[in-house]
């Protein structure tokens, strides 16, 4: 864009970045909360309010065992069912992308449903389904229903990434001898991966922070956020805090080891 | 609705009359029919309308289904397989959601015309209680109202903080765009119910924000403004709002700054050679290209923000109850499945027209 012309241009220009800069903020000011009350040593069991710094809470933290379990069991869950729902996506997602059929505007609008549905609709819907079939409500209906929000999540964001895709490729190595399924592990998979890795990470994200349609269908099993919401009540330990910043740190590392990665990799192959 | 265009097969030739008429079958309507035929018997079975052996009567049809589509394509030609592959692809995934998407939405509305035997009954019997909607309506008004009109609000306010947020990453990050997007990400992998709790000891009555806009001076103003509540934030529908509108943000920013980076910058310069103005080639290009991701946004929005509770849960207070709320309620607390089934389905109801009569307008495109 062109120099600014006025006075008042530049004017109106800084303020917005400044507008930018604030909204950043506020982005920001739950985290640094969270973060900085990972280091406070609150006194009784509510740690709602600034005390003393300390290190304590870092040194131990898993100290809060019924917390460690609710998180194991979330990562559990979100792994199955991310491992379910990826490759249930993933399917659908080359399926839309590579061919054209009838029937195909009806089956991606089904697709879209999900995520047009509030949570709470989902939820509630599922477990009304859970109850009429006598479907004790556990950690495998939690697997189910988060694979359900997931495949749509999964097979839309694939489709976006493979949309460009050059499917000429696949034609090109099948004239030079290679058999479908060779063809599908050389070409094919090679080149969706990248897109493929970066849904599943999103969509196991997803799943580790539901609430909403988890609290209706987890029965007596105690997630991450389930064990969360219940201790506002109950007592809420720095431990709370700790192992929030720790999947914060393991989520940023991911996600800049993985934008490197394909940066490094886009790089090669431009050279 | 306006669903994106499949990618066109160059070799695939979808006009009809090319057909060779010696062919007896289409196996696109083979696998088309098949995978229909699988998805309403498991919705059948799933909401329990037959069951017995009619029930294992129908599971195993499905089970054919799947058989005869595997059959087809070992018996048919690289032809055929090529057609109804698209069909098996989808099979898995689309039979998940026919199972544990449309099926509980029929028992959904199932339970929200049954009656509970007693009043600690765990199941209702289905008996056409449309009573339950009349409840919904008048216990529940209120809470559908506000459910939506802070919904509608906190949208508003995501446009009005992520617009410029997007333009300002778009247009002047520079070097530094995927630094920034990645810092507007960030915040949300934390868990959502973390940050609104930090939000409900940020905006506590001794909190920092009420006591930094106390000694700021502020205080007047936003009592004037009907935001702060004497020297209260919390358990405000303010605070409810500015809530929904923190958590739901991004969802509006990116899909604006997705719309934002497309725009070729020529098109602003030669604008600005046209109008000779920064503002009005801003509301002539660059708006009206960047409505697909505003669109988009409002819809990754409104949905999840009209239905929510967290943040009313903890921002807000028993004079703020949201229908969110009110279902889990009565689902979870009281047990009263048909009344929340009913709330359920009409939320569902109301979003879905608004989905519909949106996506004429605006189309569904840019969603993913």
């Amino acid at each position: 864009m062109s120099a600014p012309s006025s006075p008042l241009g530049s004017v109106a220009r800084w303020g917005l970045n400044l507008f930018a800069v604030g909204v950043m903020i506020y982005l920001f000011l739950p985290i640094f909360w969270i973060v900085g009350f990972s280091f406070n040593e609150p006194k009784g069991k509510f740690n709602f309010v600034w005390q003393n710094a300390t290190l304590d809470n870092w040194r131990e933290p898993f100290k809060d065992e019924a917390l460690t379990d609710a998180l194991l069991t979330s990562l559990k869950i979100a792994s199955f069912s991310t491992l379910i729902a990826t490759v249930l996506g993933s399917l659908i997602a080359i399926g839309l992308a590579r061919y054209s059929f009838k029937g195909n505007a009806f089956l991606d609008f089904v697709l879209v449903l999900p995520l047009t549905t509030p949570e709470i609709v989902i939820g509630s819907s599922l477990a009304t389904l859970f109850l009429d079939q006598s479907v004790t409500r556990g950690f495998s209906t939690v697997v189910i229903a988060h694979v359900m929000f997931q495949i749509s999540f999964v097979a839309l964001t694939v489709r976006a990434r493979v949309r460009g895709f050059d499917w000429t490729l696949e034609q090109a190595a099948q004239d030079l001898g290679a058999s479908p399924m060779r063809t599908f592990w050389k070409v094919t998979f090679p080149l969706i991966l990248p897109g493929i890795l970066a849904a599943s990470l999103l969509s196991f994200a997803l799943s580790l922070d539901d609430f909403i349609i988890t609290l209706f269908n987890a029965g007596s099993v105690s997630t991450f956020p389930l064990f969360v919401n219940a201790s506002f009540k109950n007592s809420f330990s720095p431990q709370i805090n700790v192992l929030a910043t720790i999947v914060l740190l393991a989520s940023v590392a991911l996600m800049a080891s993985g934008t490197l990665v394909s940066r490094a990799k886009s790089r090669r192959s431009t050279r | 609705m306006t669903i994106s265009e499949p990618t066109l097969d160059p070799d695939t030739s979808r006009n009809e009359s090319t057909v060779p008429a010696r062919r007896s079958f289409d196996p696109e309507r083979l696998g088309l029919g098949l995978l229909l035929l699988a998805g309403a018997l498991l919705v059948v079975v799933g909401t329990g309308i037959v069951t017995g052996v009619l029930a294992t009567l129908a599971l195993a049809l499905t089970l054919g289904t799947v058989v005869a589509l595997i059959g087809a394509a070992i018996l048919g030609g690289p032809e055929v397989r090529r057609k109804i592959a698209p069909y098996g692809l989808l099979k898995p995934g689309m039979l998940w959601l026919a199972l544990f998407y449309l099926a509980p939405l029929v028992t959904l509305l199932r339970n929200s015309l049954s009656t509970l035997p007693s009043r600690f009954a765990v199941k209702a019997d289905f008996d056409w209680n449309f009573g339950n909607y009349s409840t919904a309506f008048t216990d529940f008004g209120g809470q559908f109202q506000r459910g939506f009109g802070y919904a509608a609000v906190a949208t508003v306010l995501t446009i009005l903080l992520g617009y410029p947020l997007a333009y300002v990453i778009a247009f002047r990050g520079g070097k530094y765009r995927g630094l920034l997007l990645g810092l507007i990400i960030i915040p949300f992998f934390t868990s959502y119910l973390i940050r609104t709790i930090a939000w409900q000891s940020l905006l506590a009555d001794t909190g920092p924000i009420p006591n930094v806009l106390n000694d700021l001076g502020f205080r007047p103003i936003l009592n004037a403004l009907g935001i702060m509540d004497g020297d209260k934030i919390l358990n405000t529908p303010a605070a409810v709002i500015g809530g929904l509108t923190y958590n739901f943000l991004p969802f509006m920013a990116l899909p604006i700054y997705v719309s934002l980076e497309k725009i070729n910058l020529t098109l602003v310069d030669a604008a600005k050679d046209l109008y000779s103005g920064s503002v009005r080639a801003f509301f002539k290009v660059i708006f009206p290209l960047s409505l697909p991701g505003v669109f988009a946004g409002t819809l990754l929005t409104f949905i999840p923000a009209s239905g929510d509770f967290v943040n009313q849960q903890y921002l807000g207070n028993p004079n703020t109850s949201v229908i969110g709320q009110s279902i889990q309620n009565q689902f979870l607390v009281q047990n009263n499945l048909p009344v929340a089934s009913a709330m359920s389905f009409v939320l569902m109801m109301i979003i879905t027209v608004f989905v519909i009569i949106y996506s004429r307008f605006f189309g569904t495109d840019d969603l993913a």
